[in-house]
């Protein structure tokens, strides 16, 4: 009795119990022509799986584990940058109403409110990316007025995204953004300050989630700006100061 | 849904997508669409249901899609670069050039049902929802692609323009 192609495929994909692959089997014992047919079937898919079972041990490339990874993370830091704006926000607005902030002090609020402000974007974090660094490197040193340098920080986990241009108390100042493989981001708030100004040590603030390390070295306020524990920050800031002071 | 979940699928959903595309860069392209098109729409996803199955779904409709776009942009299609190749000095890699070539010649509608129930092992059922297609329909595929194949590959001299490899 002939058997249907149903049957006999599902004999090739070991879909029968028991019972129907022992039917199939006694029908193909007397049906050479099916017999051959259906045995090359089933080499069908032992050589597809010899074909292309080696995919499954290749390493995944970064651009496809990244899809799947980085943009959930960096979507979760985006989420948390703009709570992270709105608590800023507020609060600048509040110290703004209450007191009026030494100049340093004030230095690191709006490093602070910068990177809340620019941190999540997701579509224009920068005005020039990183892909053209010495035309933003040129650039922002000239509005700034001073000769200016982007740190690497490849060895912390972070590379730089590019930059823009920001008001600030005393004129242009330049903004640095770096992103590590999860999306996380740190700003780089570069100002030059006005009249003259003692070299500081590190100082920290918090501005609500925005851990800020700022310092002045010569002419220039530095404020590193990031949503991450103090002591990771610190190690960052620490590389930023000694690649600027060789 | 954690999308670390949708990376555990990433090596079967390339070794699909190699088989069905033919080229490794096509095939990753594939993967790459398909995996910013499951994130993206992550929530449609029915907790409990396969999310296996699900992907192959979403990767039926990329494939789909491309493939239209292709037909939209011939000169794409007739990339020599996009043809299977045939190196003819290595025994055991001619085999598995025969074989992506004679999959590269059967209809797409078939070797997508060759493939998700040859080589990723999913049921009729399963096949069927993925492809969006009644059982039947896939059934009939599957005879016909099948079939297909076995004399695109014992007939290899019959295999027209195939391309030597230098």
């Amino acid at each position: 009795m002939k058997l249907s192609d149903n049957e006999l495929h599902a004999y090739v994909d070991d879909r029968l119990d028991a019972e129907s692959r022992r039917a199939v089997e006694a029908y193909l014992a007397q049906a050479p022509e099916d017999a051959a047919r259906f045995a090359a079937y089933r080499e069908q898919n032992a050589a597809l799986h010899a074909a292309f079972d080696p995919v499954l041990d290749e390493p995944v490339p970064d651009g496809l584990r990244h899809i799947s990874t980085t943009r959930h993370a960096a979507r979760v830091a985006v989420a948390a940058g703009w709570l992270a704006l709105g608590a800023v926000i507020g609060w600048f607005a509040n110290s703004l109403l209450t007191d009026r902030p030494h100049a340093l002090m004030s230095f690191s609020r709006q490093a602070a409110l910068a990177h809340a402000v620019y941190s999540p974007e997701v579509r224009h974090p920068v005005e020039v990316g990183a892909a053209e660094q010495e035309h933003l490197v040129n650039w922002l040193s000239k509005r700034v007025g001073a000769k200016l340098r982007a740190p690497v920080l490849t060895a912390e986990g972070y590379e730089l995204v590019g930059g823009r241009l920001l008001p600030g108390e005393s004129g242009a100042v330049a903004q640095f953004m770096y992103q590590d493989g999860k999306g996380k981001r740190l700003t780089l708030y570069v100002s030059r300050l006005a009249g003259k100004q003692r070299d500081t040590a590190f100082r920290f603030s918090q501005e609500e989630k925005v851990s800020v390390f700022y310092w002045i070295d010569g002419a220039l306020g530095y404020a590193l700006s990031g949503e991450l524990p103090k002591a990771d920050l610190l190690n960052v800031a620490t590389t930023v100061y000694k690649q600027l002071n060789p | 849904m954690n999308p670390e979940r949708i990376a555990e699928h990433i090596p079967r959903l390339r070794r699909y997508a190699r088989a069905l595309a033919g080229d490794q860069h096509a095939a990753d392209d594939l993967v790459q669409d398909t995996l910013e098109r499951a994130i993206n729409k992550r929530h449609l996803w029915r907790p409990g249901s396969d999310l296996r199955a699900w992907l192959f779904a979403i990767m039926h409709n990329v494939f789909v899609n491309q493939l239209r776009s292709r037909q939209a942009h011939p000169e794409d299609a007739l990339d020599d670069d996009a043809l299977p190749a045939v190196a003819p000095t290595d025994g055991a890699r001619l085999e598995i050039r025969d074989l992506q070539t004679a999959l590269a010649l059967l209809p797409p509608q078939q070797r997508e049902v060759v493939l998700l129930i040859g080589l990723e092992q999913l049921t009729y059922a399963e096949a069927s929802h993925a492809l969006g297609i009644p059982i039947g329909t896939v059934m009939s595929r599957l005879f016909r692609g099948r079939e297909r194949l076995r004399l695109l590959v014992t007939g290899a001299q019959s295999v027209p323009a195939l391309k030597i490899v230098k």
